[in-house]
């Protein structure tokens, strides 16, 4: 794994090694080579770029069992709850203002998320024993 | 195709671990403060300014990282207060195993706070629990004020922050009011303090508001 330069410049490549990892709990080495696309949810609030995370998990699993796998990235907006008034809102920018009453007390209800939601495996082709 | 439906958090090792840091700091009664900026914010300064003023009230140890180098816990083992560096070698922030590893060659015991000067970054920091109490976000004014509003994720997540280099605010066009109230969009509950590294001005809020925090209870 490329890891000794890089590795510093982007935090994607670790959080890319987590996914590997955790695919790896789930699916037994000898399936791996069954996987194709792993969906993760990434909050726009998560410190993520797509791009990078999706790069780094192509470097990753290159040359080894997982390399049939793809990334399918789902970004989650920002949104936002008003402890004042209760109103869900949506956080353009880096508005965290109630639209509502102009409370600036609000909580943060998603767009943080970085998980691993689903993983897809290709059936066995039938009759290749 | 079949497929695996799942809901697991990518960082869940490092909370795992940020989990069991902080268990061993509350029973060990320390507060420890998770310290970020972006390079050269001033927060090695504020640590050595801390450690002048509180050195006698407060046992205090601290937990340098840095990409390279250990110029930072020399600086800061001038106190004679305990510290441990850790070289990320490149990695652009702390994850909680490493600040495990130094807590292991460390002796916690007696010991009120700890500061974890993180390395200097406003992105990565942010996702990575440490295990501690709170995180204390240093912006130096030579920064600009609109930075809350560029990293918001590190602001909504710190508790305190401390504007720096405030003497230098008449040759910059920083705007403090400005920063604050960025700030504060960002993050209404932070706790604000303003500092000077070379005056010191400031500085003796910050450490009163440590003491007060960092004072064992019992």
């Amino acid at each position: 794994m490329p890891s000794f330069f890089w590795k510093g410049l982007m935090h994607e490549l670790s959080i890319a090694q987590g996914i590997v990892d955790i695919i790896g709990q789930y699916v037994p080495e000898g399936q791996a080579a069954d996987v194709r696309l792993v969906k993760v949810r990434v909050g726009q609030m998560a410190g993520v770029v797509p791009d990078s995370l999706d790069f780094c998990f192509g470097a990753i699993v290159n040359g080894t069992p997982l390399g049939q796998a793809r990334l399918c990235i789902e970004e989650t907006p920002v949104r936002s709850q008003c402890t004042a008034c209760g109103e869900v809102f949506a956080v353009e920018g880096a508005a965290f203002l109630c639209p509502c009453c102009g409370s600036a007390d609000v909580s943060v209800i998603s767009g943080t998320e970085l998980q691993v939601v689903e993983i897809e495996l290709s059936d066995r082709q039938a009759g290749a024993v | 195709m079949s497929i695996i439906t799942i809901q697991r958090k990518v960082l869940e090792k490092n909370d795992e671990i940020a989990r069991r840091n902080r268990t061993l700091f509350e029973q060990h009664g320390i507060l420890a403060l998770n310290l970020v900026s972006s390079p050269g914010a001033g927060k090695t300064s504020i640590v050595e300014r801390t450690l002048e003023r509180l050195g006698n009230d407060l046992h205090i140890g601290v937990v340098e990282g840095d990409v390279q180098t250990d110029f930072d816990a020399q600086r800061v083992a001038r106190y004679q207060v305990p510290v441990i560096q850790i070289v990320t070698n490149g990695g652009c922030h702390l994850e909680a195993r490493l600040v495990q590893e130094a807590l292991s060659q460390m002796d916690l015991r007696g010991l009120d706070v700890l500061i974890i000067e993180n390395v200097g970054n406003l992105v990565c920091p942010a996702n990575y629990d440490l295990g501690e109490a709170m995180k204390v976000v240093v912006l130096s004014t030579t920064e600009g004020d609109d930075k809350p509003l560029k990293y918001p994720n590190m602001f909504r997540n710190a508790s305190v922050l401390v504007i720096n280099k405030i003497d230098l605010i008449p040759y910059l066009d920083c705007n403090l009011a400005t920063l604050k109230s960025n700030a504060l969009r960002i993050n209404p509950h932070l706790e604000v303090f303003e500092t000077s590294c070379t005056t010191n001005a400031g500085i003796a809020d910050w450490c009163g508001w440590l003491k007060e925090k960092g004072t064992r209870r019992s």
